[in-house]
């Protein structure tokens, strides 16, 4: 019998012969098209004619729709109603979906596109967050969060420091793009097979195009190949135009977009541009500190609003400061909505405070992860919005790290390495980080799953969380099987569906097994528990004598002869005992005020600590990430090889992003990157071959009504990305030794032509890193460094 | 011309492609997948960088009792090319139960998502299953100076995975070398239970696809040019370039066109000379024996080229006739001192030299006459005592396009530079050979002349901004790369000096 933590990821036995089917592997439905979409070609103007006549009269063309075609409301903001499904009047980024056609073949389908006749007005492009902002171009009014007397404090400081980050967007590269296919039934139900993260956003929105009730749409989803955050509302268009051709055309209809299609038209991570001020005390403590995000949110709210308040919600992340002000504006601009991706606006927001942390230690002259270390979090910390760090491990993590790396060691070696080799510089940097777990909307924090056993012992269980790699149906069979006491073998893991399941969260916030598995465990509870009764009434005493394990029943404690599951289950049906549940889970204790930024909002943190090492080439500015050491808080894992996996996955992300992962979008829109022969992700060779993730198992989150789990695990899904950010200060640190009498600035990704021009090109227009408010030598304030912050 | 069926073996199945109904410039990937409704083989970019389409190809050998397999990406391969070989998708790696490359995978948690793993089981076992290489490395000490390591990295190299961090798909693939190293090649895995007996049976099978093209004009498409049609010869770029148009139109495979002529495949030795078949595709370049005798890090530097799964398509002619002012072979080629050779296939036989500088004369813009193609580049007087180094600066160290490249050759006479050879791309519209820097090399080796060297380089360039960076970045990137040239290449100059003499200015 497996066990519950070498249990495979349930899907990988299928994945590894080529047998998981994902939406277009499917077998096709008869009469089955397929659909293309016209995107905008420019990222800004009014649409003057739009022509579909010559596209709609291609031989093998079954329709050709746009705005007006649709029969709902023409909306697919969950948020703010602001994103029309196809454009009408006026387009805000380059890719937004002007028309669909569906005809006989995907290839005829987009050689049609090029017969719609569109001309557009241009209007004035603004890519710039802060351009954004000065021009008053605001998703919604900027958030603040405060704590403490923070000018009070500023001016007690024995040194002030302020600066620039800048921090670039990520593009998800899932590695199967978009994709939904719609199939009409009768009357006007339609079923939705959608690669989406959020299948009820998915039905309500379609619901919402049609003009129909919720209950009329189906969406099932078997798997994503890939998500990572990309598919939690920008997977919803794409089933939405597939439902609104097959309305159109009364037949099936596929969209898939290219990988081509897919960078230019969806939404990334959101770029950030942001201004620090960090305070500290002559003894190494940060006594204040203020952030000023100027967050780009791309042409529509979409996800943008709870980003940013989560960047603000981690503004301090492992840091222990008592004054506190940060203030982030979702800025509106001309590029592809921008949207969740795991981290969601916290890596963000920890960039910037990694970057003033950086500044302040080497003003001071201390080692950066001894000054890191003077000022994280204890248990008797409170965070900025009021909650307490009683579950927040990071000293631990830290501690651990230290001892099983030596930090001191590694700053000896490093050192030595440097004072011996001339063009060659290593460095290294330690990265804390603190991570709030939950939905920071709260009401999102809720979750159902429904739970069958069949008569002869095998279980199905549905949840509503999505399968996209992360090891949910892994985590859910544990679960499930655990509560029941019997083999994992014996459950099967279901498609995730609209109709078994209602009103589900997307699989978003590392939340996914913390909600989805609690339900599932209050499913099986109710089934197990009626089975001991069940087993009490046919055997006497009480239900609480009886127990299900490895499944076999025991009374107190020993085996009965004969009687497993599946006889105690197949007796429990003769006598009609009910053998299904459905189990809802709320998260407790959670709440927050957005009025007052004070509350408890997040169930619990996740922590850990990473080192990161790597070495640069003063010829050439390219680099080697040497050696990645991380120490990770899983609390008990449900099972240790998916936990390991999310957080190489999540590192691997992260160290992407910071380096060579280059968003670039020019002055009018046009992404520079859009494809992956331009926008490159990690490969093989990118990664260390050093890389060691150490699983720091504890308790699992502390105190009664604090303790999610299920079975006491810890959420893991986005955490580690965030340990990826050390790379930046590592590679400072490499050449600082390279080039000490330079100034560096601080930004991400840094591209080997960030790394070799801040070496080698001009020092001025470096800024951004530069000391401002520092007494001693305020004389090498720069003009970009200058800006001074102010609301 | 194409209205001869394409004949080929896809996994155990004999296919007789009409192109009537297929062009035969579709994609093997979207054959596949839309006519075959075989799912395993996934489309992740359609342009070579994600390998979620890796296919083998098994192309029999010209003694024809073995056939040797390549891993490739089948978005980028029309299905012409797939007359008289072995196509094999994951589904035809099956053996009815995983295989240990699966069951390593599954074991090591090396698959999320699972969008990757067929294409990653599809590469691992080619690796193990291409009869022509060694097979992997036994394993060595240290994470740095590790050959097994290095060749795991080689096989997962064209590969991305969004999921995992790679660091359990390369323990599941190092586990898969280690137990199946001693059974490499097609009959060691057939016997091992690790392949489908179908295997063997495949080169007969590819004989009798062979013998009838060459009797019965089954595959008659080979007997010359169609002029109208695109020819294509790797089409690992082509396929980036137009992958909308060609798929729905005919092409030409130039190896079918040239299947008839030997030389246009391979490395020979002519006198002095060194004669590289047009078709010769990059990997071969980097495992040809005499080419590796003159130029020993030849390996190495194709490490730094698109990857395995590519440069097992992308051949020599294609790479010089696409003229891409950053290709990087062409920029190897130059510095080696390369000579084009074309043919008129519709003339009587006979050819034109041209040296490689002269055939680039704006941006895509050839010295090359209709009908004309390029057969074979012979290197007049490529020596083994020549000393050769390449550089390359992409944002990604592997399978990324560079934003400078160069190579440099240079001969030795007692210390002293008696000839040198400098070629740079990515800094003109065209790939750039740098007369002036090459003359100023020349002589006793110093700084000075170094310098003079940098001097005269940066004359001859003229690099722009675009998205592979900026034009200073380029340039001071030019500077740098020639001179780590210098310091590689040339005894008598000491690195750090260079270093600081060129870097620290």
């Amino acid at each position: 019998m497996a066990t519950f933590d070498d249990l495979d990821h349930l899907d990988a036995q299928a994945h590894v012969r080529g047998r998981s089917r994902y939406v277009d592997d499917e077998p096709r439905p008869e009469g089955l098209l397929f659909a293309a979409v016209l995107p905008s070609p420019v990222a800004h103007g009014k649409i003057r004619r739009l022509d579909t006549a010559r596209a709609a009269r291609r031989p093998g063309v079954r329709g050709v729709l746009t705005a007006d075609d649709i029969p709902g409301e023409n909306q697919i903001g969950s948020v703010l109603s602001d994103e029309p499904l196809l454009a009408l009047d006026d387009v805000h980024y380059l890719g937004q979906p002007i028309a669909l056609v569906v005809a006989d073949d995907a290839l005829g389908a987009r050689h049609a596109l090029r017969d719609i006749e569109l001309e557009i007005d241009p209007l004035e492009v603004i890519v710039d967050p802060r351009r954004a902002y000065d021009a008053g171009h605001l998703i919604a009014e900027p958030q603040t969060l405060e704590r403490g007397d923070v000018d009070g404090a500023f001016g007690g400081c024995y040194r002030v420091l302020e600066g620039r980050v800048e921090v670039g967007g990520q593009e998800h590269v899932y590695l199967e793009t978009q994709r939904a296919r719609a199939i009409p039934e009768e009357g006007r139900a339609m079923r939705i097979l959608s690669s989406t993260q959020g299948p009820y956003l998915v039905q309500k929105t379609v619901a919402r195009i049609l003009g129909v009730a919720e209950h009329e749409v189906e969406v099932d989803v078997k798997r994503l190949g890939g998500g990572f955050g990309g598919k939690e509302d920008q997977a919803t268009p794409w089933a939405c135009l597939a439902a609104l051709g097959a309305v159109a055309t009364g037949r099936p209809v596929e969209l898939v977009l290219s990988r081509a299609e897919d960078l230019m038209m969806t939404g990334k991570r959101h770029p950030y541009s942001a201004d620090y001020r960090i305070g500290v005390s002559s003894l190494g403590q940060i006594e204040a500190f203020e952030g000023r995000y100027f967050q780009n949110a791309g042409a529509a709210c979409d996800l943008s609003l709870a980003v940013l308040g989560r960047t603000l919600f981690h503004a301090t992340n492992s840091y222990d400061i008592p004054h506190v002000r940060v203030w982030g504006a979702p800025c509106r601009t001309n590029i592809p909505p921008s949207t969740a991706f795991r981290g969601f606006g916290g890596p963000q927001g920890l960039f910037v405070i990694e970057s003033a942390v950086t500044r302040a230690a080497e003003s001071l002259g201390i080692d950066r992860e001894s000054f890191q270390r003077r000022n994280l979090l204890s248990a008797e910390s409170r965070f900025p919005y009021g909650q307490s760090a009683e579950t927040v491990t990071i000293e631990r993590c830290w501690d651990e790290l230290d001892a099983a790396f030596d930090l001191a060691d590694v700053r000896r070696r490093i050192d030595a390495f440097n004072l011996e080799n001339v063009s060659v510089k290593k460095g290294f940097a330690v990265m804390p980080v603190t991570f709030g777990i939950s939905f920071t909307a709260t009401f999102l924090n809720q979750a159902g799953a429904l739970l069958h056993v069949y008569t002869d012992g095998s279980v199905s269980v549905t949840t509503g969380g999505v399968e996209m790699g992360q090891g949910l149906f892994a985590n859910m069979a544990s679960v499930a099987a655990r509560t029941l006491g019997i083999d994992p073998e014996r459950i099967r893991i279901e498609s995730t569906n609209t109709r078994r399941i209602a009103n589900m969260s997307a699989s978003a916030a590392s939340s996914t097994t913390l909600l989805n598995g609690n339900a599932t465990r209050l499913a099986a509870e109710q089934v197990r528990g009626r089975l001991l009764e069940h087993a009490a009434e046919l055997h006497g005493g009480e239900a609480a004598d009886y127990s299900i394990a490895d499944g076999r029943v025991l009374r107190t404690g020993e085996a009965m002869g004969q009687l497993d599951w599946n006889g105690l289950v197949k007796s429990a049906y003769f006598h009609r005992v009910a053998l299904s549940a459905h189990g809802f889970y709320r998260t407790p204790v959670i709440h927050f005020d957005a009025e007052s930024g004070r509350g408890h909002p997040f169930a619990y943190h996740v922590c850990g600590a990473a080192l990161v090492e790597v070495t640069v080439d003063g010829w050439r500015g390219t680099y080697d990430i040497d050696a990645v050491r991380l120490v990770h808080d899983v609390g008990r894992p449900l099972n240790r090889r998916v936990d390991l996996g999310q957080v190489e996955g999540g590192l691997v992300q992260g160290l992407g992003w910071m380096t060579v992962e280059d968003l670039r979008f020019d002055g009018a829109g046009r992404n520079l990157s859009g494809a992956l022969a331009t926008y490159k992700v990690p490969d093989v060779e990118l990664v260390p071959r050093e890389l060691d993730a150490r699983l720091l198992e504890d308790d699992g989150p502390g105190g009664p009504g604090s303790e999610p789990g299920p079975y006491r695990s810890k959420a893991v899904g986005e955490p580690p990305l965030m340990y990826g950010l050390g790379v930046v200060f590592a590679l400072r640190s490499a050449l600082r030794a390279l080039k000490p009498d330079r100034d560096f600035p601080f930004v991400a990704p840094m591209t080997p032509e960030r790394v070799f021009m801040q070496l080698h090109g001009p020092v001025a227009g470096a800024g951004g890193g530069a000391v401002a408010a520092e007494a001693d030598d305020l004389a090498e304030a720069t003009p970009a460094s200058a800006e001074t912050v102010g609301v | 011309m194409e209205s001869a069926p394409i004949r080929c073996l896809i996994n155990d199945r004999d296919e007789r492609i009409d192109p009537a109904t297929v062009p035969s410039g579709l994609t093997v990937l979207d054959f596949i997948r839309n006519h075959l409704r075989a799912p395993g083989t996934k489309e992740g970019c359609k342009e070579g960088d994600c390998g979620a389409c890796v296919v083998l190809v098994g192309e029999l050998e010209p003694a024809g009792d073995r056939v040797r397999y390549w891993p490739v990406t089948s978005c980028m391969m029309p299905i012409a090319e797939a007359a008289g070989r072995h196509l094999v998708t994951v589904e035809g790696l099956d053996v009815g139960g995983p295989n240990m490359a699966q069951r390593l995978i599954v074991e090591e948690g090396a698959s999320q998502c699972g969008f990757c793993t067929p294409g990653i089981v599809v590469s691992v076992m080619g690796r193990l299953v291409d009869g022509g290489s060694p097979p992997p490395t036994a394993g060595g000490d240290g994470p740095r100076s590790d050959a097994l390591a290095d060749d795991v990295d080689r096989a997962l190299s064209g590969h991305l995975c969004r999921c995992t961090g790679y660091r359990s798909l390369r323990s599941a693939t190092r586990r898969t070398f280690e137990a199946l190293r001693e059974h490499a090649g097609v009959d060691g895995l057939v016997s091992a239970g690790e392949l489908p007996d179908s295997f063997l049976e495949v080169p007969g099978r590819l004989r009798d696809l062979r013998d009838a093209a060459a009797t019965g004009g089954l595959d008659s498409a080979a007997a010359g040019p169609a002029p109208a049609t695109p020819w294509v010869a790797g089409g690992t770029d082509l396929y980036v370039q137009r992958g909308e148009t060609l798929p729905a139109a005919p092409v030409s495979s130039l190896h079918r066109v040239l299947a008839g002529r030997p030389e246009a495949r391979g490395v020979r030795l002519d006198g002095e000379s060194l004669r590289i078949g047009a078709l010769t595709s990059f990997e071969e370049l980097a495992q040809d024996p005499l080419l590796r005798a003159r130029v020993p890090a030849i390996p190495q530097f194709m490490d730094l080229v698109a990857s395995w799964q590519i440069r097992t398509r992308s051949t020599l002619g294609g790479n010089l006739i696409n003229a891409s002012p950053i290709g990087d072979v062409t920029i190897l080629m130059l510095a080696l001192g390369a000579v084009a050779v074309f043919e008129d296939l519709g003339g009587a036989g006979e050819t034109r030299e041209l040296p490689l500088e002269a055939l680039y004369r704006g941006y895509k813009q050839l010295d090359r006459r209709p009908g004309e193609v390029l057969i074979e580049v012979r290197l007049p007087d490529l020596s083994a005592s020549d000393r050769v180094h390449f550089e390359k600066t992409s944002k990604r160290r592997w399978l990324d396009i560079a934003t400078v490249n160069s190579a440099v050759r240079v001969r030795l006479g007692d210390g002293v530079v008696e000839d040198a050879r400098v070629a740079v791309g990515g800094v003109a519209p065209i790939p750039l050979f740098l007369p002036e820097a090459s003359r100023a090399l020349c002589g006793e080796p110093s700084l000075d002349r170094l310098q003079a060297a940098l001097e005269a380089a940066d004359a001859e360039i003229a690099p722009i901004s675009d998205v592979r960076g900026s034009a200073d970045y380029k340039r001071l990137l030019v500077r740098h790369q020639l001179a780590a040239h210098a310091a590689t290449l040339l005894p008598a100059l000491d690195a750090d000096a260079t270093y600081r003499a060129v870097a620290t200015a």
